[in-house]
């Protein structure tokens, strides 16, 4: 495998979050326009300076990328549409560095948000995938729930993983979520209240799940002259990777793909997990969590509840993790699940992250997991990003 | 072990009956392959015809090889559960309604990785027997069972509604001067009907079949196919309490159509089989479909009984062949008719039989009325949609199947000239 030209010169700035919503009267154009003019803003920017939209939604029906372009005035040269859900912000990101490092743009706005109405959370299901319609919705219609069930159970019997630890994260990333005034969930959470919690799919109760809600995030790639000259707070991209459909022979997904691609991630930044200040995971379960904070070396495998132990997941810990309240706390708001980590960390590296602010953050690593076809997530993508200039 | 099933009581009248709810029905053209398979209770895996690699969810194109040359092979039914969940909340009605509901992953093995539906007999992790079913929805579904068969596994709700059992419910019989009504009776009393109801055309005319339902316990009721009042009568009697429907009700004679020489038994055979068919289904189907959702006795399959000469003219009972072709594409009809009340049709296909007398002349192989009997309850049991019971059946099936062209030039071949 070649190893990948670096991602000098790409930054990424402006990062924006809108409130989230439980439930929105509004569609995913409300949400992706208030999260990209909340970014264009950030950045002193007006629409027109943008010649560069990468978008990631699942609600736009039956609109696209290019639908939005002329319903929100844009007119770039350069367009992407992610369709990777919890894996789109760090494969958004890999395309659109390279796309400013050979001058295909200047400034790529990437947005992710969708809307969710009373039904949508079902309607959504009924139609996710082939494979899903196929050979996954009539064993119960358990939905995703089902589905990372059986991962659970499987990683419990194998690894000898105990609901405890599964709580353990939940828990330390509501302490975190009650540090962000724009997270769903307001009150804090016992291991009691988590262990008793009403079951949903075995091994997984109430609080493993995310709650559906609606909202957006957004963020800007551009060249570091371009943000210099702006006197933006950015984040340098360090190093950037993504998989697809990895370890298909597995009878049972235990890993993802970054296993594939973990020494080009560590290689390219020049860094090693114990250079990292902050780890933000895809936390749609907990058991994703732990599954990613091994298969990016930060343990061996089956190793993550034994690791967590003794860690400190909270913003003030020796391990932050999720340091905004993450999906399970501060609420999946679609396709906007997979950026929610991308763009606290461009906060953090950057000195934005105010009341969740990690003190001397320098290297963040973002990880994201999308898609459940069948029976497992397909695509996994990973960045690092590094200070350029704090606020 | 599983709990018996005991005896529903009898239905309060006032209570509103509760509507029928599905399983997702949406499937791929290429997973409709493995619901064919399912409707005769096959086990198949689709399977590259280039590289033999076995493909699960199906495909349209080798996962291994890129090939799109893909069939459909039979395989073993052992496998293991390495993983799997009880669902306590699901969107779906269908399954809203039932939970929790056990599901699992299987590593089956012939080689895929499956989900299935757990029977909750199975011990955790365990090596099952998977079984190849019709949901509620008409699909193609894996059902997970214990290796070892357990007491009363088939009285879980799970096999409930992945069966069309007969136990605890009742079954009308059409036609009770048919050859076949005491065996049918029988077998279906040996399986837990709970009652038997048999319709009787021209009951002046004595019969040798009544002393034998009555000794059996089958409720005779006056009732004629060919005479829609009477048809009316019997279902405002007990169409709200017909649970599984078998029409026995058949009129068959000898000939082609140039040898019979005018069209009187063409006309009784149209009467019977066909507009018979057609008068049942309007009186009884409603009322069925109305009660699929009606708990342990919920109304659940209509069976109808047809010669293989309905797939492709058979001499000589040409004309015979007709009115069950016709009747078949009736029940083919009523399939999609009763498909969103989750009601199944069962054809249970056959060829010439022992007990019918006008089969005399024909060599054996021969169906019995008991080997009858028995494929009814073993396709009701297992849910199956189309059953070939005997010998010439099951040829007349592979043969219709390689070349539907081939079999209807061996059937009409011509006497040698002088």
């Amino acid at each position: 495998m070649t190893a990948p030209e670096s991602y000098d010169g790409v930054v990424l700035c402006a990062p924006f979050s809108t409130p989230y919503q439980r439930y929105s009267l509004d569609t995913a154009h409300y949400w992706i326009a208030t999260a990209l003019r909340g970014s264009l803003r950030l950045a002193d920017l007006s629409p027109k300076d943008l010649d560069g939209f990468s978008v990631s939604s699942f609600t736009l029906f039956p609109d696209t990328a290019v639908g939005l372009t002329q319903h929100l005035g844009l007119s770039p040269r350069w367009l992407d549409s992610i369709p990777m859900g919890g894996a789109s912000a760090g494969v958004a990101v890999r395309r659109a560095a390279r796309a400013i490092q050979c001058g295909d743009a200047d400034v790529v706005a990437c947005v992710a948000g969708d809307t969710n109405h009373i039904d949508s959370f079902r309607q959504l299901l009924s139609s996710f995938s082939r494979f899903a319609v196929d050979a996954s919705y009539p064993y119960g219609y358990g939905g995703p729930n089902a589905s990372f069930a059986l991962l659970t159970d499987r990683y419990m019997h194998e690894f000898g993983a105990t609901r405890e630890d599964f709580g353990k994260i939940c828990i330390t990333q509501r302490e975190n979520a009650l540090r962000n005034p724009n997270a769903i969930m307001k009150k804090p959470l016992t291991m009691d209240q988590y262990l008793n919690a009403r079951p949903i799919s075995d091994p997984i109760a109430l609080f493993d799940c995310v709650m559906p809600c609606a909202g957006a995030e957004a963020f800007l790639v551009t060249s570091e002259d371009f943000a210099c000259k702006r006197r933006l707070p950015y984040a340098k991209l360090s190093a950037a990777i993504e998989r697809h459909n990895a370890h298909h022979s597995d009878h049972i997904q235990l890993r993802g793909g970054w296993t594939v691609d973990i020494d080009t991630l560590w290689n390219q930044a020049g860094l090693g997990p114990s250079d990292i200040d902050l780890l933000q995971t895809y936390d749609d379960y907990p058991v994703i969590c732990m599954m990613q904070i091994e298969d990016l070396g930060f343990c061996a495998k089956g190793g993550a509840a034994d690791f967590l132990r003794d860690k400190n997941l909270t913003i003030s810990g020796d391990f932050p993790h999720n340091t905004s309240g993450g999906q399970l706390s501060a609420g999946q708001a679609g396709a906007a699940g997979g950026f929610i980590g991308m763009v606290d960390a461009i906060r953090q590296v950057t000195g934005q992250a105010n009341s969740t602010q990690v003190e001397n953050a320098q290297h963040a690593l973002v990880s994201g997991f999308g898609m459940i076809n069948f029976d497992r997530g397909l695509c996994t993508s990973a960045s690092i990003l590094s200070t350029g200039a704090l606020a | 072990m599983s709990t018996p099933l005991p005896r529903p009581k009898k239905k309060d009248p006032q209570k509103r009956s509760v509507a029928a709810t599905r399983p997702p029905e949406m499937r791929s053209r290429a997973a409709m392959h493995l619901t064919a398979a399912a409707a005769e209770g096959r086990l198949v895996m689709q399977c590259c015809s280039e590289c033999n690699e076995l493909l699960y969810p199906p495909r349209d194109a080798c996962s291994n090889c890129l090939s799109t040359d893909l069939s459909i092979q039979d395989i073993a039914s052992g496998g293991q559960l390495i993983a799997e969940t009880t669902i306590h909340a699901s969107p779906r009605l269908f399954f809203r309604e039932r939970l929790p509901w056990r599901t699992g992953t299987i590593k089956l093995d012939a080689g895929p990785v499956i989900l299935a539906h757990v029977h909750p007999d199975v011990t955790k992790h365990a090596r099952v027997q998977v079984e190849h079913r019709l949901d509620r929805a008409g699909q193609g579904v894996f059902l997970a069972l214990p290796e070892q068969a357990t007491p009363h596994m088939e009285d879980e709700p799970m096999m409930r509604e992945l069966s069309a059992n007969p136990k605890h419910r009742r079954i009308f019989l059409t036609d009770a001067k048919s050859p076949h009504a005491p065996a049918l009776a029988r077998a279906l009393l040996k399986a837990g009907a709970s009652e038997i109801y048999a319709g009787e055309p021209e009951s002046w005319r004595p019969h040798p079949n009544a002393a034998v339902l009555k000794d059996l316990g089958v409720e005779i009721l006056p009732m004629d196919v060919t005479d829609e009042a009477s048809v009316r009568k019997i279902a405002g009697e007990i169409g709200g309490k017909t649970d599984i429907l078998i029409n026995t009700a058949q009129f068959m004679r000898p000939g082609g159509i140039l040898s019979r020489g005018d069209t009187g038994f063409a006309r009784d055979e149209l009467e019977i089989n066909y507009l018979g068919l057609m008068r049942l289904a309007q009186a009884f189907g409603p009322s069925m479909c109305a009660r699929t959702a009606d708990g342990v006795n919920s109304a659940v399959a209509w069976v109808n009984l047809l010669s293989v000469g309905a797939l492709t003219n058979a001499q000589p009972f040409g004309a015979f062949s007709a009115s069950q072709a016709g009747a078949y594409s009736i029940s083919q009809a009523l399939r999609s008719e009763f498909r969103s009340a989750g009601l199944r049709v069962m054809h249970v296909f056959s060829g010439p039989t022992e007990e019918d007398e006008w089969y005399q002349q024909l060599p054996p192989p021969k169906v019995t009325s008991n080997a009858l009997g028995r494929a009814v309850v073993d396709g009701l049991e297992r849910g199956l949609e189309d059953v070939w019971c005997g010998d010439i059946a099951k040829d007349f099936r592979d043969r219709f199947r390689r070349d539907p062209k081939v079999l209807e030039r061996e059937l009409t071949m011509g006497e040698d000239g002088a």
